[in-house]
């Protein structure tokens, strides 16, 4: 018997599981509806690993120090000025507070990993990444009496008179009405559902792969929208990458990462390069070959290196393609063998001295006369074995979501919504208008979740 | 088969290296994550250096429903038992013995009986306490050969791994790091201090470390007691029974009682636990090691509280009996983890 409780939380990811616990602590009743069930629970936070957090003195985990200044311009920088700062500030100011509140609700963390050195000093990692920050975050809710129930889709959140009446949801093949005093949308974005992704970018979308849960289909977002619920972002922007071409279609999450780029080069199916692969370290730069990829015929690319590189990165989850001659690698990739041995010899010719190579710095080894150049790295692919690894865009989630104001409060033409909020990847697209911020998704989540879950008690109380 | 368990455990082990999310939950990822390619020997390696915390597998995002269908806990508990197997001298043993837990209690009723018999064939007479019934140097007769047989059986498995794992002159440091890590049994408390995965999914708790130290060190204590004893015996000829608050009893009561609680908590955790995320091929043979152990160190404080009474004598069959098992099983069950755990523990310790 499902029985009502004073606030409904849609979604049962790192947003929602802080707003339960906060509204839960506040003295009022809280259950949340995860449409996933238990063993896929927590959305695309089961994928995280750390949240970017702000401090003026080291605190552990994070070293030095990273001020609310240098976040914000490290914001800006990714966004292209695509940010509503009044939210933004709140969420990086508010972020200090969230690691030791974070730490007081069962999280564990830890230094940085291998392979992330970069980040030690603004990113706090998760002890055994996200899955294992949601499983505590879940034994704080059950102890604090939050009701889960998975296997819930909530199909409608029925507005009347410009509130939440009703909350109409699907679990073991019934369904259910019920009548919370608060409602929380923390459902994500609706990367899972191409259809809705095709429409916004094209049938190109239909070759994208979804990094994370397939369960955030958007389907509370769409019903909201068309009842009038103000939107923010755009629905062609979203956190894409260029992933392992192999990965699965849903789910495979960060080991689908590939960080050979800078070392390689990388060739469209028809054998041409099209990106200057050595712009910047890989940190800097995955982020825009996701969108890099799409542009290109039936969205896939292919990266090229040679014996030389093959250890400077990090390891990939499938092995790559690997051959003693290009001639044989491009018939293993399916590539025009012509073609593909046009551009590395082309390329091969364009490279310099390489006396200063150095592959995890800017070292200026670069490309002469070629179009586009490799400004960094640039060494000839000459050394076999050869290695060949395709590139598919990885869709991490979307930014069309529901506006909020700083509250976590939603609202329509008529004015704010009382009972209805938002937060984690439903609502990011007001601070991410485009770009991303490595582990910035988890901390507007967790700022936002503590908001919701504040103002919605405050609400139901 | 043997070869597809190391091709699933490396298939998993790539993925590992390619996450690393599980990094600071033990030793084996750190290890795991210097090399991009894993043989079989790296496999084992890694296999024996896992305590089965089974953090790594609750914080799994590639676990079952997901493709990936990531288990490691799983995988190198058959990877560890396969080893143990392979390393085993004489090695049919060793494969007979794991299959069967029910073996290692017949065996330990066979030769109970062969002690409860010889009992009654000898005469009453000489001696004091027990060498009333037995007499030492019977119990000598026997148990030198038993002892002496896992001895050398264990000596040529464990130069044979030591060798295949790379394993090099032993500083010291090592060895002093190595105890360290064993006396607290750090690889248990997990990353943040706070303990492993076991008996209620992804709840952390020190109940497995605690009842684990208990066994061990009540363990060492017995041990300790018999060879105190022995030691007496031979070059201070005082003889058994021993008084209270003789060396070997100040060993033995308490090793006895802590051996007997940590079985017994080790057998109610592992009862809870998920069987999905060990061995289940090893099930039976693990539980009946654990019980053999209680009841190794449960009929000697028996012995000590019944040592007046007309129960001694059955006692005393049990108890020898019990203890005679467990020697004779030692280099094929669930005993010789402590041994390749240690040497393992040797090998990650060691200055790259």
């Amino acid at each position: 018997m499902i029985k009502n409780s004073d606030i409904l939380i849609v979604g049962g990811g790192n947003a929602a599981l802080c707003a339960a616990i906060t509204a839960a602590k506040a003295g009022v009743t809280v259950h949340i509806l995860e449409c996933a069930p238990k063993s896929y629970r927590g959305g695309n936070s089961r994928h995280t690993r750390n949240f970017r957090c702000m401090h003026d003195v080291p605190i552990d985990p994070l070293i030095s120090a990273y001020n609310e200044e240098e976040y914000y311009d490290d914001l800006i920088k990714v966004t292209k000025g695509k940010t509503d700062e009044i939210l933004a500030r709140l969420v990086i100011s508010q972020s200090l507070g969230c690691l030791e509140w974070m730490k007081q609700h069962g999280a564990k963390f830890q230094q940085s990993l291998s392979g992330t050195l970069s980040l030690a000093r603004t990113n706090a990692f998760f002890l055994g990444g996200g899955k294992g920050l949601v499983n505590a975050f879940y034994r704080t809710a059950h102890f604090l009496g939050v009701e889960v129930t998975y296997d819930a889709t909530v199909t409608h959140v029925e507005l009347k008179d410009n509130q939440v009446y009703s909350i109409h949801f699907t679990h073991k093949g019934e369904e259910h009405i019920l009548h919370p005093k608060a409602v929380i949308i923390a459902s994500g974005g609706f990367q899972a559902d191409k259809d809705w992704l095709a429409d916004a970018w094209g049938e190109a979308a239909r070759n994208f792969i979804i990094r994370g849960t397939p369960y955030n289909r958007g389907i509370v977002l769409k019903d909201l929208l068309a009842q009038g619920v103000q939107s923010v972002g755009d629905a062609d922007q979203c956190h894409a990458v260029a992933i392992d071409g192999r990965s699965p279609q849903y789910d495979g999450g960060i080991v689908t990462r590939l960080d050979c780029v800078p070392f390689s080069i990388v060739v469209n199916k028809n054998g041409e390069r099209f990106y200057d692969e050595g712009e910047d370290v890989w940190p800097k730069r995955y982020a825009i070959w996701g969108r890099l990829v799409a542009a290109q015929p039936d969205q896939i690319g292919y990266a090229i290196i040679d014996k030389k590189s093959i250890d400077l990165f990090m390891p990939s989850v499938f092995p790559p393609i690997k051959a003693d001659s290009l001639e044989v690698l491009a018939q293993k990739l399916q590539l025009q063998e012509t073609s593909l041995l046009e551009t590395i010899n082309r390329f091969n010719a364009a490279c310099g001295d390489i006396s200063n190579f150095h592959p995890t710095e800017l070292d200026g080894v670069k490309t002469k006369g070629i179009i586009p150049a490799k400004t960094n790295w640039a060494r000839p692919i000459d050394t076999p074995p050869f290695y060949g690894y395709s590139l598919k865009t990885g869709v991490t989630f979307t930014y069309l979501g529901l506006k909020v104001d700083q509250n976590a409060q939603c609202s329509t033409d008529n004015g704010l919504i009382p009972n209805l909020f938002a937060a984690g990847e439903v609502m990011a697209g007001s601070i991410l208008g485009q770009g991303y911020l490595a582990g910035i998704g988890m901390t507007i989540g967790t700022v936002f979740g503590r908001i919701a879950g504040e103002k919605a008690a405050i609400y139901a109380r | 088969m043997q070869d597809d368990l190391f091709k699933e455990a490396s298939r998993q082990a790539e993925i590992c290296n390619a996450c690393r999310y599980c990094e600071s939950y033990c030793s084996v990822f750190p290890e795991l994550h210097k090399l991009r390619e894993f043989n079989k020997m790296d496999i084992t390696y890694f296999a024996n250096l896992c305590h089965n915390c089974r953090g790594c597998y609750y914080a799994c995002q590639y676990t079952t429903p997901h493709e990936f269908n990531i288990n490691i806990p799983q995988i190198f508990a058959q990877v560890r038992h396969k080893s143990w197997q392979d390393y085993a001298w004489p090695r049919k043993f060793a494969t007979l013995f794991y299959k069967s837990g029910v073996l290692i209690s017949l065996i330990s009723i066979i030769s109970l009986c062969f002690f409860s018999a010889l009992l009654n064939l000898l005469p009453q007479g000489e001696g004091e306490g027990f060498y009333r019934i037995i007499s030492h140097n019977i119990l000598i007769l026997i148990f030198i050969p038993a002892s002496l047989f896992p001895f050398i059986s264990l000596s040529i498995s464990l130069r044979a791994f030591w060798r295949d794992i790379g394993g090099g002159k032993i500083t010291l440091k090592q060895l002093k790091n190595t105890f360290m890590a064993i006396s607290r049994m750090h690889d248990l408390a997990s990353g943040h201090g706070e303990g492993c995965n076991f008996e209620d999914e992804d709840r952390f708790s020190h109940s497995r470390r605690y009842a684990h130290q208990a066994i061990m060190y009540g363990f060492l204590l017995c041990f300790a007691s018999t060879s105190s004893a022995t030691i007496l015996h031979y070059f201070f000829d005082i003889k058994a029974p021993y008084g209270l608050f003789s060396i070997p009893k100040l060993f033995g009561i308490p090793g006895g009682i802590l051996l007997v609680f940590g079985c017994i908590w080790m057998l109610l955790l592992k009862f809870k636990s998920d069987q999905k995320l060990g061995d289940t091929k090893a099930w039976g043979s693990e539980y009946a090691f654990v019980i053999l152990l209680g009841i190794v160190g449960l009929s000697g404080l028996l012995l000590y509280l019944l040592g007046n009474t007309i129960f001694m004598p059955s006692m005393l069959s049990i108890h020898l009996s019990s203890v005679l098992t467990f020697f004779i099983l030692t280099p094929y069950s669930k005993m010789v983890h402590a041994f390749y755990r240690v040497l393992s523990i040797l090998k990650e310790k060691e200055i790259d």
